[in-house]
């Protein structure tokens, strides 16, 4: 049975910020929504669906919160689902929107996932009370930062690896009109001399709290042949799962990651990623991830990640650019940020990605994890459909 | 359209309180029931999917606790619905009708016993407006049912009929909260809980879980002796405003069964998610249901409603009705939100035996 091929015909995002106080949620959706239907020069009756995503329903203190949202998202009369994977809930989301247009279940699906994070407080919505068992120990940080001290450990990684990471994106970021935080004065000397916060991870090598939502428009062949700009075409996407913790699990490369990267480059016909993907956006929540997922995805040999890395290999003008929107480090709402990825990977074969536009990229990849390192959605998209 | 269907189910005993067990010891048990039932072992479903809700756990990222008893290593191909498992299955299903999967595991779950169910379920209404109100999920289906009753098409003691049937037909059903019923005559003589509403109008709170496998043409065929097979499924979602709904009909029920092929042939069978005994006469409207079916055999939510489960527990239902033989075309329904907001519609058939 062939899969109708699917398109990415419009993404649409909010100006990302700490605190949206001049919307409400339903505002705050809207507005990435709208954007992801004026991009595809799309109305709301062409909306056949809509695929919502979001982490935990604590960080706004609202309880499936899309039934709020139906009619901000002119869902009124047609299907809405709601996904949420953790972290990699971004990612999942747009995966299940497109499998629903592979399926030939609809044509045109709209596929948003959102945080507001000012309206509750992440750090005590992940802090939980007794009796129930607290997994994340003192925040998502806590929680990482033996594994990333695990990681320089097994590869001998100098330890200035991760502010060179820190500073590219916040750089990356000031080239993103939509992202979070806009450092334009920040220094490479200021990141390491920053706080440290969970050694190794110092204060301006985490992610911030954002408020912000994105959105994309979803298509068939037909409704690709009709949109107004160059669609970015799924080459491959796929999720993997796998337990919180267990005696031998690998923090520092989880076998999910790798599972979850072979299968979408088998679907994509990728047999050597660092020659044929031409962009990443990787979900990056501490700077130390990217060298950790350069390994986990197959684009550096085990213990090389960072040498990518501190050779320039990643950054904007690179032959491997990683996160040129500025990524999870310089924008985080937390259920939206594996969106962001999956949109802004869409953005650079789209050739529509502005400033931080990579020259020339034809082929993208889009990266999601979540939970405790357990979770991985993933995406190849492509300038060209999909062969067959 | 690929063909899917539902080849084992199910699902625990639901009561009012299950402190002594977690979520994943619920869970575990009837996941095993459908994997013993059709001899697959975890690692050889192709893709799995749930359906629960944090905010009866207590707890972010609650669902990450039963992935623990489905045993995700090696890693499997998973995804999450923050909604009744009904919903999971649609995702797998969606998933099964591309060709990427031949079989599915889909499980959902809810534990209402550690909270207070009607004050955690206003969390769920528009945060602004309607959420600092506080209106209970009682009182907002006695909104509607007293809408209904005004439009003077039915009464109190119809109701109560519907009570008395599903508490009497839950007498067959081992896994049921609540079973029998007194007369009619003696539940009118009850107080009301939220007038027009008395106890029982009303689901049982508790807990409870279900599982089913699907899986696609000929490998259904090997791993069931009469597959239920899904022939149309179709959901859609309603405004949330209660003040813009008109709360006697469900326009979202009837498009989703429409869509689902539900009217092109009669059904001998459904199974309705109808948690108050007015949401069941506003369905059977929708769904032009006629005296001769057969409606919730099982008992339906009045004996069993889990929070998350009961709208997979319908179609649970429904499919055992066909593997043994006691149905050849059945309709299954969930809904989700305030007053039926949110209605998914299966329509399942056995082959001709």
């Amino acid at each position: 049975m062939t899969k109708e091929p699917v398109a990415v015909v419009g993404i649409g995002q909010t100006k990302h910020t700490a605190a949206r106080r001049d919307v409400s949620i339903a505002g705050l959706v809207r507005e990435a929504a709208v954007r992801a239907l004026e991009d595809a020069q799309l109305t709301w009756p062409d909306i056949d669906a809509v695929v919502i995503g979001k982490a935990p329903d604590f960080f706004e203190g609202v309880m499936m919160p899309e039934l709020y949202l139906a009619d901000a998202l002119g869902a009124v009369g047609k299907p809405m689902l709601r996904v949420h994977t953790a972290g990699s809930v971004g990612g999942s989301t747009a995966l299940v929107a497109a499998g629903l247009v592979a399926a030939r279940v609809h044509r045109t699906v709209l596929t948003l996932a959102f945080e507001k994070q000012s309206e509750s407080n992440a750090m005590w919505g992940l802090s939980l009370p007794i009796p129930f068992q607290q997994p994340l120990l003192a925040g998502a940080g806590g929680f990482f930062a033996p594994h990333v001290r695990a990681y320089m450990r097994r590869t001998g990684a100098p330890s200035g690896v991760g502010a060179l990471v820190a500073y590219k994106d916040r750089r990356n970021a000031l080239r993103n009109p939509y992202a979070h935080l806009h450092e334009h004065d920040l220094t490479l000397d200021q990141v390491r001399s920053s706080p440290m916060l969970w050694d190794p991870i110092r204060y301006s090598e985490t992610c911030p709290s954002s408020d912000g939502a994105c959105a994309m428009v979803l298509t068939d062949r037909a409704g690709a042949d009709r949109a107004p700009y160059p669609p970015a075409w799924m080459h491959g996407g796929a999720m993997r799962s796998e337990p919180t913790l267990f005696a031998g699990k690998d923090f520092v490369s989880p076998r999910a990651g790798r599972d979850c990267a072979a299968d979408v480059y088998r679907q994509a016909g990728i047999t050597d990623p660092r020659r044929e993907i031409d962009a990443v956006e990787m979900y990056v929540p501490f700077s130390w991830y990217e060298p950790m997922w350069l390994e986990n995805l197959g684009f550096a040999d085990e213990g090389e990640g960072w040498k990518l890395t501190e050779s320039g290999v990643t950054e904007l003008g690179g032959d491997l650019p990683v996160n040129p929107s500025g990524g999870v480090l310089s924008t985080n709402p937390i259920g939206a940020s594996g969106m962001l990825r999956f949109a802004e990977a869409a953005l650079q074969v789209r050739g529509r990605a502005g400033e931080h536009q990579v020259d020339g990229a034809r082929k993208a990849l889009g990266h999601a994890y979540g939970g405790g390192s357990q979770f991985f959605s993933m995406w190849v998209v492509a300038d060209t459909p999909p062969a067959g | 359209m690929r063909e899917v269907a539902i080849v084992a189910f199910g699902q625990s005993d639901h009561r009012r309180d299950t402190a002594e067990t977690s979520e994943v010891e619920m869970v575990m048990p009837v996941l095993h029931q459908v994997l013993d039932a059709t001899g697959l072992r975890a690692g050889e479903i192709d893709f799995t999917c749930s359906g629960s809700c944090d905010y009866l756990a207590g707890r972010a990222f609650s669902f990450t606790m039963t992935l623990d008893g489905v045993g995700a290593w090696p890693p499997i191909a998973e995804s999450h619905v923050e909604m009744d498992g009904a919903w999971a299955l649609y995702e797998a299903w969606t998933r099964l009708l591309t060709g990427e999967a031949e079989t599915a595991l889909v499980y959902s779950y809810g534990k209402s016993s550690p909270g207070d169910l009607r004050e955690v379920l206003t969390r769920q209404l528009d945060p602004y407006y309607v959420a600092p109100l506080w209106p209970d999920s009682v009182a907002l289906a006695a909104l509607q049912a007293q809408a209904l009753l005004d439009e003077g098409d039915t009464d109190q003691r119809a109701l109560a009929g519907v009570a008395v049937r599903s508490r009497t037909a839950a007498e067959d059903n081992p896994h049921a909260q609540l079973a029998g019923s007194p007369p009619p005559e003696a539940l009118l003589d009850e107080p009301y809980l939220v007038r027009p509403l008395r106890r029982h109008d009303c689901p049982p709170v508790g807990d409870g879980a279900a599982a089913v496998v699907l899986a696609a043409g000929d490998t259904a065929r090997r791993l069931c002796r009469r597959p239920a097979w899904i022939r149309g499924m179709d959901h859609r979602t309603e405004a949330h405003g209660l003040g813009v709904r008109d709360l006697t009909r469900s326009p979202s029920t009837r498009l989703a069964a429409e869509r689902a092929g539900a009217f092109e042939a009669p059904v001998d069978l459904a199974e309705l998610h109808a948690p108050f005994t007015s949401q069941e006469l506003i369905l059977r409207r929708a769904l032009r249901l006629g005296e001769d079916v057969r409606v919730n055999p099982s008992g339906g939510a009045l004996a069993a409603n889990p929070m998350m489960a009961a709208g997979l527990i319908r179609l649970g239902e429904a499919a055992a009705a066909i593997h043994r033989g006691a149905a050849d075309r059945a309709l299954a329904h969930a809904t989700s939100g305030p007053c039926l907001q949110q209605n998914l519609v299966a329509v399942l058939e056995g082959d001709a035996s």
